[in-house]
């Protein structure tokens, strides 16, 4: 209260005194209009030039950053693509090497069994029926020019004879039949064995073409690559995404292992290493020793895993001779086997542990020990024990998805940066533009303040020069709305 | 490389110097006196339920005495039992049970003082667990909280529990509280003040200990 009458000329007249220092503010403020106003204009415009200088200065980088990303992502996925369509000739050469081995013997076996059927159809061919005697007998008969009784018992005797003939003749050719319906019923398992071999043939040839269609595909994204092609590229983004997904899915699955993993030698460990030891205010050291084990355990499966050449992490071990890589491939199995036996005592000591720990406080509490089932109380030490020694081993692969969501991260992290100076970039240059436009806002803004020494400028002028300036006010007026 | 392995070094060196002067701060060291004059003799299956609790509660590497309070009790001969748990936890279970089997035999053998000397005990308390060079030191006070001094007892000058927690514990009142109450609120007033002058941290009561044994250790 006290400062704002020291202000006051009239202390007793508050209206008065405010109203005087708002004229002579007025007047003041008439009086740095101009130079106001250009301050107002420099800083909108520095502001809004600077803006979007560094908006510029962002698209450009993103742009030279997205062109980055993009070669490594064509080569990482031509790589890829090299090694997956590599692995299908491989494929293809194994069928073919083996296939093709069986394919001459497949072939005489084919070819015995198509000897076989011939001759066999050769045999069951159509015996014609001999022709029958008595034909020539009636045409001796018909050659008699006399009648009588030998013509009719002559024919009796034919008519007997053809009988008997027509007789055996018909049994002989049912014999026959029945042979040959004998030789074909023998040739069925030829058949069928041809029809497998036939159908075995029909199914490599399927799987060499299915091969052969992979290969295609895979040649056709190859060729995407080295065009590279919008649509490939985006495809290999998305699959770099979708792998982060999966592999992060993975790691929190093997996390979990891990935690588990740590829970069951924590406590043991710090039988070793002292459970009042403290590395730092809150980190126990035994929890960092059963951290390390941990720890230790992963980097040996990565190193198995290394050089097995499952995961390419390392070059140099990739690069290394055969059999400097079978040497670390047995070291680093040799020492995963160690500590996952080394994990089982301590999941075993553990048990002891909590075992020793319980009967502590029955004993504290005076309470009875509750009756052991022998058996019962064995199977979660026993479980504890196998968990110890397995975990290790399942936590060796974690360098798969661990090497794919490296691979992938690159990739995704990239996009995104891309993305979030685009995203910068475009804020920014919009900032530019509103500090543009609020040079314009401000100036009236300050104008509104001095409307009443503006009016008396205005009729002052409109005074001594006539209405010209009254035409120039609209003018100006369009021109403030335009801009 | 050298300069990563330099790194390297040095960073094990401050965790190596940090683990060191780390390790004693988190340990707990608690010493109990137990009131035996007069009635609080009697008390002595509560004491021993306390000290059950406490062999439960602290970890290894952690501190735990128990000492009687007599006539006169600044002096050794009147610590029961105690024990500085060894790092391992299978060695610290077997020195709790020791230590559980020694305060079974006291309770059975004990016998009532004439006088009261808390003072006393604190002071010996107070030496005790700055021996051992404990993180947090609590000084646990099994009595009704009324001392009785003998005659050429001096304890009527300044003590010093520097960053002590002082707990009592069974404050039960006596014929004369249940009387005057003011007699018991006042008597723990001027303990509370007495302590915090000596530079206690903490001062805490607690009579249920059906529910509230937790408190004992629990800096709040």
């Amino acid at each position: 209260m006290t400062n704002w009458n020291s202000w006051l000329f009239w202390p007793d007249h508050v209206a008065l005194s405010v109203l005087v220092l708002a004229l002579i503010a007025m007047v003041f403020l008439y009086a740095a209009r101009k130079p106001m106003h250009g301050i107002i204009h420099s800083t909108c415009t520095l502001m809004s030039h600077s803006l979007r200088f560094v908006s510029r200065w962002l698209f450009l980088a993103a742009d030279q950053m997205g062109l980055r990303n993009q070669s490594v992502l064509l080569a990482h996925g031509q790589e890829s693509e090299a090694v997956t369509i590599e692995r299908e000739f491989e494929r293809v050469g194994n069928i073919l090497r083996k296939d093709m081995q069986e394919f001459p013997a497949l072939q005489r076996k084919m070819l015995e069994e198509a000897t076989r059927m011939e001759d066999e159809y050769r045999k069951c061919g159509v015996v014609p029926p001999p022709p029958p005697e008595w034909v020539t007998a009636l045409e001796s008969v018909a050659q008699i020019k006399s009648g009588g009784d030998i013509p009719r018992k002559l024919l009796e005797d034919i008519s007997k004879s053809i009988q008997k003939i027509h007789d055996k003749t018909i049994a002989e050719f049912r014999r026959s039949y029945e042979g040959r319906h004998k030789i074909l019923h023998a040739m069925q398992p030829s058949w069928r064995t041809v029809e497998k071999l036939m159908g075995e043939m029909d199914k490599k040839m399927v799987t060499l073409q299915t091969n052969a269609k992979q290969i295609d595909v895979h040649i056709g994204k190859f060729e995407g690559i080295r065009a590279k092609e919008n649509k490939t590229e985006h495809a290999l983004t998305m699959s770099s995404f979708v792998h982060l997904a999966i592999s992060s899915l993975v790691m929190v699955i093997a996390l979990g292992g891990a935690f588990i993993n740590y829970k069951l030698i924590a406590l043991p460990m710090s039988e070793m290493v002292g459970a009042s030891d403290y590395l730092m205010s809150n980190l126990k050291t035994s929890d960092v020793a059963a951290l390390v084990i941990i720890l230790m355990e992963a980097s040996m499966g990565l190193f198995l895993l290394e050089s097995l050449r499952i995961t390419q992490l390392f070059p140099r071990i990739a690069s290394m001779d055969d059999r400097m890589r079978r040497r670390l491939m047995i070291a680093s199995l040799a020492f995963l086997t160690i500590l996952a036996a080394i994990e089982s005592s301590l999941a075993l000591m553990r048990d002891m542990l909590v075992a020793d720990k319980a009967s502590l406080m029955r004993d504290l509490a005076s309470i009875a020990p509750a009756p052991s089932d022998g058996l019962l109380t064995r199977i979660p030490m026993i479980g504890q024990m196998i968990m110890g020694f397995v975990l290790p081993f399942a936590l060796a692969f974690v360098a798969i998805p661990f090497e794919s969501m490296i691979h992938s991260m690159r990739t995704v992290v990239g996009v995104c940066l891309v993305q979030g100076m685009r995203g910068l970039g475009v804020t920014l240059r919009f900032l530019g533009l509103l500090f543009k436009r609020l040079a314009k806002v401000f100036e009236m803004a300050y104008d509104i303040t001095i409307v009443v020494p503006l009016m008396v400028e205005r009729w002052v002028l409109t005074m001594r020069t006539g209405p010209s300036v009254e035409m120039e006010e609209p003018a100006f007026s369009k021109q403030r709305r335009a801009a | 490389m050298k300069k990563s392995l330099m790194i390297l070094a040095l960073s094990f060196g401050m965790v190596s110097s940090g683990a060191c002067s780390d390790n004693r701060m988190h340990s707990h060291g608690v010493y109990m006196l137990v009131d035996t004059s007069g009635t609080y003799a009697h008390e002595m299956g509560k004491a021993a339920k306390i000290v059950n609790y406490l062999l439960a509660t602290l970890n290894p590497g952690d501190s735990l005495a128990v000492a009687k309070v007599e006539s006169r009790s600044f002096t050794e001969k009147d610590i029961v039992a105690k024990v500085t748990f060894d790092k391992r936890p299978s060695q610290a279970t077997s020195q709790k049970r020791v230590f559980k089997d020694k305060i079974h035999t006291f309770a059975k053998e004990i016998k009532g003082s004439a006088y009261t000397d808390i003072t006393g005990g604190l002071i010996q308390g107070a030496e005790y667990l700055n021996e051992t060079k404990s993180g947090i030191k609590t000084i646990v006070i099994f009595s009704d909280m009324q001392e009785e001094l003998g005659k050429g007892t001096i304890r009527d000058f300044p003590i010093s529990l520097d960053g002590f927690r002082v707990v009592a514990l069974n404050v039960t009142k006596l014929g004369t509280d249940n009387a005057d109450p003011r007699l018991y609120l006042d008597r723990l007033a001027r303990w509370e003040a007495r302590v915090r002058k000596a530079g206690a941290t903490e001062w805490v009561v607690v009579n249920d200990l059906e529910h509230n044994l937790e408190s004992i250790l629990t800096t709040r």
